[in-house]
């Protein structure tokens, strides 16, 4: 489970154009819960997602995961437990490494990098099974950089190798953005399915309405550092795209956009 | 045929500074002007230990870890300091001038009377006859095999993987639940390790240890890693840890055959024209142009 408690999150403070994100934020997220978040440009969804993972510091308040207070642990350290995919393919995946290496490094993932061979030659076949049902032809270029791969194939990569090591927490931050629909919607499929597989807690950012309609089993709306909408369960899959469209003109005529 | 070996010894001690240039400038990413430090740190520690007459062969160890302190020194001011890459390398190059000085005592050590790793009784009894005129040769390149195939057993470990994705994605070392500041540091340590260990070679081959010898020595590194790097760039059976050492050696060539028409003293511009010629051949420039300047 992943608190979050009377979060203060200033940006520039100190400065005439100090702006405060968050006033007092609260969010709880339980354990198996895949939360959707939808909201504009500016409203604190990818800073939630900095705050959690441990990417920006916060002014006060406190995170706790399991339990324990992780407000001041390093990123690095939060992220054993933490899998993440960005929106940019680039930041998931070593462009200069072959599909196999990238594959290995994240394989590798918790336990120690020492000096031993980088590549488990025993393992090349598990690789090749992960990568055979997203059919894009993958589990046949072990030995291509994947710098040489589309964005999509890039993505899927990104999303297999975070989700490779036994983690609790999935954070995707609008991972589907940067793709083409099609390619969008086979990679929601399999994000879908992982954590499904995996029984991974998952918030997921974007700015696709049906993508967070549709999946997950938690819906917020996130605007100026608030959670304007915040319904789960029945609630949620009662919840239209026609509802969720209304609120967000109605919040952004209130901005005056 | 002298001019040939004298070549081929020089660029094989340089191919062992060209390949820490290339940890940290291809696959760190990190313009590391320390080497210009780092190199005659090798040396100053080389010949201080020779003058007390320790054994040549251990003093290449102690060069080696000297640099890797060096290295880490950088890597400490440039992760934990939060200083710009660049100058974390200008500070440390600065401060090693002294320590360099201090460690040697003077600027200018002769080792000429001294056993070196080239000259000693052991290489005296196995080189005899024809063979003594090859010996320098013999044992630079074992050193320079050893150093590129012992690279190659790294970069080919879990840790080298960290090490080579750094470079290429520092949030995806994050993600891996990995320091990245740590892995860094790491690589800047190995980087100047060779570096020094290069020093150290050269300065047991010249018998005389130069407080300006290492003036330079980045643009020689830099040099050899992307002619090597640039000639190889299609033929992939062809290891990059291989190529830079064939590029050293290169250029070493160029600069030997190009002062043949030149005043001893045209040597650094030579050096820098050849350096700027290598640049404008090979399309190295415009990636680096973009992505940096």
């Amino acid at each position: 489970m992943l608190e979050l408690k009377n979060i203060y999150k200033y940006y520039n403070p100190g400065t005439v154009n100090e702006m405060c994100l968050f006033k007092d934020f609260n969010l709880t997220v339980k354990e198996g819960e895949f939360v959707s978040v939808v909201g504009s440009n500016g409203s604190g969804k990818t800073s939630m997602l900095n705050i959690i993972c441990g990417s920006i510091p916060v002014e006060s308040g406190k995170i706790i995961l399991d339990g324990k207070d992780i407000t001041r642990e390093k990123e690095f350290r939060r992220n054993r437990r933490i899998g993440r995919v960005y929106q940019n393919p680039a930041l998931g995946t070593c462009p200069s490494m072959t599909i196999l290496e990238n594959m290995s490094l994240a394989d590798n993932k918790g336990m120690k990098y020492g000096l031993g061979r980088g590549i488990n030659k025993g393992r090349v076949d598990f690789y090749r099974d992960l990568l055979r049902p997203l059919n894009l032809g993958l589990e046949d270029k072990m030995h291509v950089k994947v710098g040489s791969l589309s964005g999509g194939q890039r993505q899927a990569m990104a999303l297999l190798m975070s989700t490779m090591t036994p983690i609790e927490f999935l954070i995707l931050d609008e991972h589907t953005a940067a793709l083409d629909p099609k390619t969008a919607d086979i990679i929601m499929e399999l994000t879908d399915k992982l954590v499904k597989e995996k029984h991974l807690t998952t918030i997921m950012v974007t700015h696709n309405l049906r993508y967070a309609v549709e999946y997950g089993n938690r819906l917020l709306m996130m605007h100026q550092g608030e959670a304007v909408i915040d319904c789960a369960g029945a609630e949620k899959e009662a919840l239209g795209i026609d509802h969720i469209l209304a609120k967000f003109n109605e919040i952004s005529i209130e901005c005056g956009n | 045929m002298d001019f040939v070996i004298t070549i081929l010894e020089q660029g094989l001690i340089y191919g062992i500074l060209a390949l820490g240039v290339y940890i940290t400038y291809k696959i760190l990413d990190f313009p590391d002007l320390t080497a210009d430090g780092s190199f005659p740190l090798g040396a100053a520690v080389s010949a201080a230990l020779i003058t007390k007459g320790i054994n040549p062969y251990l003093t290449l160890l102690a060069a080696f870890a000297a640099g890797v302190v060096a290295g880490i020194c950088t890597g400490l001011i440039h992760v934990k300091g939060k200083v710009r890459d660049l100058l974390s390398g200008i500070i440390m190059m600065t401060a090693l001038w002294t320590i360099n000085l201090r460690i040697a005592g003077t600027s200018n050590v002769p080792l000429f009377s001294k056993e070196t790793i080239f000259k000693n009784s052991m290489t005296e009894k196995i080189f005899t006859g024809g063979a003594s005129s090859y010996s320098t040769l013999i044992i630079v390149l074992i050193l320079a095999v050893i150093a590129k195939l012992l690279l190659d057993f790294y970069m080919n470990s879990k840790s080298g993987f960290l090490l080579r994705a750094v470079g290429d994605n520092d949030k995806l070392v994050t993600a891996l639940a990995k320091d990245e500041g740590n892995v860094k540091i790491l690589g800047l340590a190995i980087a100047n390790g060779l570096i020094a260990l290069s020093g150290s070679i050269f300065c047991q081959e010249e018998r005389v240890f130069e407080i300006s010898m290492g003036t330079g020595a980045i643009v020689i590194g830099l040099a050899s890693v992307i002619i090597g790097t640039s000639i190889f760039r299609n033929l992939t059976f062809v290891k990059s840890t291989t190529a830079v050492i064939i590029g050293s050696v290169l250029y070493k060539a160029c600069t030997a055959v190009a002062m043949r028409n030149f005043e001893p003293q045209d040597m650094k511009f030579i050096t820098a024209a050849l350096f700027l010629i290598v640049l404008l051949i090979s399309m190295e420039r415009k990636r680096k142009v973009k992505t940096h300047a």
